[in-house]
């Protein structure tokens, strides 16, 4: 039984590191400290650079032995991140002057972190609770490390502010204009987004049953419907504005039309989700069409109908923004975001831009939740 | 017959019936504006004459079908196709950023199903910001993408394509993941009795029952990556394009050429629709699949 099991990724960290280390100064500071000793030139990494080695030389090292795997997890993940927090906060103040060791070291600290979500993702608990945990830990580093390598590239190579912030500058930027962020969200989600949202879902829903009844009417919006559906709808935004006014209930127009046509054609669809033999059963009990509308065939197309749902959360967040576009008041997220372009405060367009994709995540979290409690007998979520 | 009394039929009166609401609505819409205008002029029309002057406005508040297909027919077929009032010269720049984005987005597409499937760390850390990425409205990125590109010295296609790619990746990875893995245990055990390597399994029974998927996905990716190409014209200050041709008349209140813009890029919607499902079809046919 051997002692220890190689991976590549760590064999790759260590390589990068010792090639690192032989390239030598890891930035343009460093580099004319050594070129006259005499003078006392501050530089990044003077004390942490041993400290980055040791650290990623060390997990690596570590996490090849044949020790549990949490442990070598746990040994790759303060390594990794550990050596990562240090280079990052490590270039501050030195931003653009980066050489090779440094990326170098970044990319060793970054394959350290794969090889510990490799481990992660091959582990299967037992109990449930550990795989949940699981299940929000493993996408949780990836994005960590998209910030990082975005943070460290921006602030490594210099790229200046006005084309691509780094991600503290726009954490800094969110928490200093937090009441235009919150006033831009009432306007743009609490007014025209919900408001358009249950308008245009519900109208769809309405339609769709009243097409079920009517069976001449669901053969012929059906194709309508569908063909609708693949149209740029989202075109109509100047009209709506034109015939609404600036305010909230021209975006909230847009919103419903947007959301109409996905809820029609799912409803439509699920309505027709159940079998035969359920049918056949419902007869047999003498029920009528609103009897069995309510206990069987709402309930069996509720997968669609939830899917529709979560289609029209993204769909109507576009349709608000796009539509302030074209005017608005001088508040909401489209409204900021075209006038910030303009004024090249690119940190306060991406400032909304995170909000707005917090907001959406949230809004698709919530009916995600929503439809895992109503439809709790669907295979998909017995399953898993 | 069947076939026409099935959906022909309906579909035909219900489109009618949206004519004959879409003309109403035209008269009550415009009816207001156009009473003071009489006012002003002194005049008393009787109804009929109200009617017809409703309906001939030249800036309506809504135009009715006639007026748009005057004009549509007039800006496609009647001006030279180089002139920038010319339908088909914008709908031709909007169709070449599309398909750009559109080619890129479906090949991003591909290449993410094929990690996620075959590497268990991406399937497990991508997939969930994959489905986040399409909760960011990424209209909200498409005058910064712009922004960056220009900076770096790159104008023009490019930029607008790259909205249509983020906007089209998504349900060809999704798609695509799906149809890699829709083959069966039992199938996947036949290729294990051949002694099949892992390029044979995956050229020889994933790629081909993947196909399916791949064309439900597209056709879904390229009316997406078209909405993406209109939208990224509107606020990047675009001087060719459906939507620069929108914001154009929407700024001078031209409401007919507003509508006959939005025909112009629903034809074009539905002509890229029908043409991936023929080809879809096509392939299809020719890989040996039975008619459902």
């Amino acid at each position: 039984m051997r002692w220890f099991t190689l991976s590549w990724q760590a064999v790759a960290a260590i390589l990068l590191c010792i090639l690192a280390g032989l390239l030598g100064p890891m930035t343009q500071p460093e580099m004319k400290a050594l070129a006259n000793p005499a003078v006392t030139i501050a530089y990044p990494f003077l004390n942490t650079k041993g400290l980055i080695f040791d650290l990623i030389l060390g997990a690596a090292a570590v996490s090849m032995l044949r020790i549990p795997p949490l442990a070598a997890v746990a040994a790759l993940a303060i390594g990794a991140h550990v050596a990562a927090w240090l280079l990052l906060t490590g270039i501050v103040g030195f931003e653009g002057s980066a050489h090779a060791p440094y990326y170098l070291l970044l990319a060793a600290a970054w394959l350290l972190a794969w090889r510990c979500v490799t481990i992660l993702s091959e582990l299967k608990p037992a109990n449930r609770a550990a795989n949940a945990l699981l299940r929000l830990v493993i996408p949780f580093i990836f994005g960590v490390w998209i910030l990082i390598v975005w943070e460290a590239v921006v602030r490594g190579a210099g790229i200046p502010f006005i084309l691509l912030p780094p991600p503290s500058a726009i954490g800094v930027r969110i928490a200093n204009s937090l009441p235009i962020l919150a006033a831009d969200v009432n306007q743009t989600i609490f007014k025209s987004v919900i408001a358009g949202y249950v308008i245009g879902c519900g109208a769809g829903f309405l339609t769709a049953i009243l097409a079920d009844r009517v069976a001449f009417l669901g053969r012929g919006l059906l194709p309508i419907g569908n063909m609708v559906s693949a149209l740029p709808i989202v075109g109509v935004a100047p009209i709506m504005v034109m015939w609404f006014g600036f305010g909230w209930e021209s975006k909230a127009a847009v919103v419903a039309i947007m959301t109409f046509f996905p809820m029609l054609v799912n409803t439509v669809t699920g309505l027709a989700a159940s079998g035969h033999m359920e049918r056949d059963l419902m007869r047999t009990y003498a029920s009528d069409y609103t009897q069995t509308l309510l206990k069987l065939r709402l309930p069996a197309a509720a997968p669609f109908i939830f899917n529709a749902l979560k289609i029209n959360s993204t769909l109507a967040l576009i349709g608000a923004i796009v539509a302030e576009f074209f005017g608005t008041p001088v508040v909401g997220m489209g409204f900021r975001i075209s006038t910030e372009v303009g004024r090249m405060n690119i940190d306060m367009v991406w400032a909304e831009i995170a909000v707005a994709a917090l907001i959406g995540s949230v809004f698709y979290g919530l009916i995600a939740l929503a439809e895992r409690a109503a439809t709790f007998w669907h295979p998909s979520v017995r399953g898993g | 017959m069947d076939r026409a009394r099935d959906k022909i039929v309906p579909v035909l009166t219900i489109l009618a019936g949206l004519v004959v609401v879409w003309y109403v609505a035209a008269v009550l819409l415009n009816a207001p504006f156009q009473r003071d205008l009489d006012r002003r002029a002194g005049e008393t029309p009787d109804t009929i004459e109200f009617i017809a002057k409703t309906l001939s406005q030249p800036k309506p508040t809504m135009p009715a079908p006639h007026q748009v297909a005057e004009n549509f027919f007039e800006n496609t077929f009647l001006r030279k196709i180089t002139s920038n009032r010319s339908l088909v010269y914008h709908a031709w720049v909007t169709l070449s950023s599309t398909l750009l984005g559109f080619a890129f987005g479906t090949a991003l597409g591909i290449v993410i199903a094929v990690g996620i499937v075959h590497v268990q760390a991406l399937d497990r850390s991508l997939m969930p910001w994959i489905i986040a990425s399409q909760t960011i409205p990424i209209l909200a990125i498409a005058p910064m993408v712009v922004v960056v590109f220009a900076a770096v010295g790159i104008t023009g296609i490019v930029p607008k394509s790259l909205i249509s790619t983020y906007l089209s990746f998504f349900p060809v990875a999704v798609g695509m993941v799906k149809g890699l893995r829709s083959p069966e245990f039992m199938h996947l055990d036949l290729m294990h009795t051949y002694n099949a390597s892992a390029s044979q399994l995956f050229w020889k029974l994933r790629v081909p029952a993947s196909v399916p998927f791949l064309f439900a996905s597209m056709k879904v990716a390229v009316a997406a990556s078209l909405v993406g190409a209109i939208v990224a014209e509107l606020p990047t200050g675009a001087v060719a394009g459906i939507g620069s041709k929108l914001l154009a008349a929407s700024y001078y209140s031209q409401t007919i050429d507003m509508w006959s813009a939005l025909v112009a890029g629903s034809i074009v919607a539905a002509l890229l629709v029908t043409l991936v499902g023929l080809a879809g079809r096509l392939v299809d046919r020719s890989m040996g699949a039975r008619p459902a």
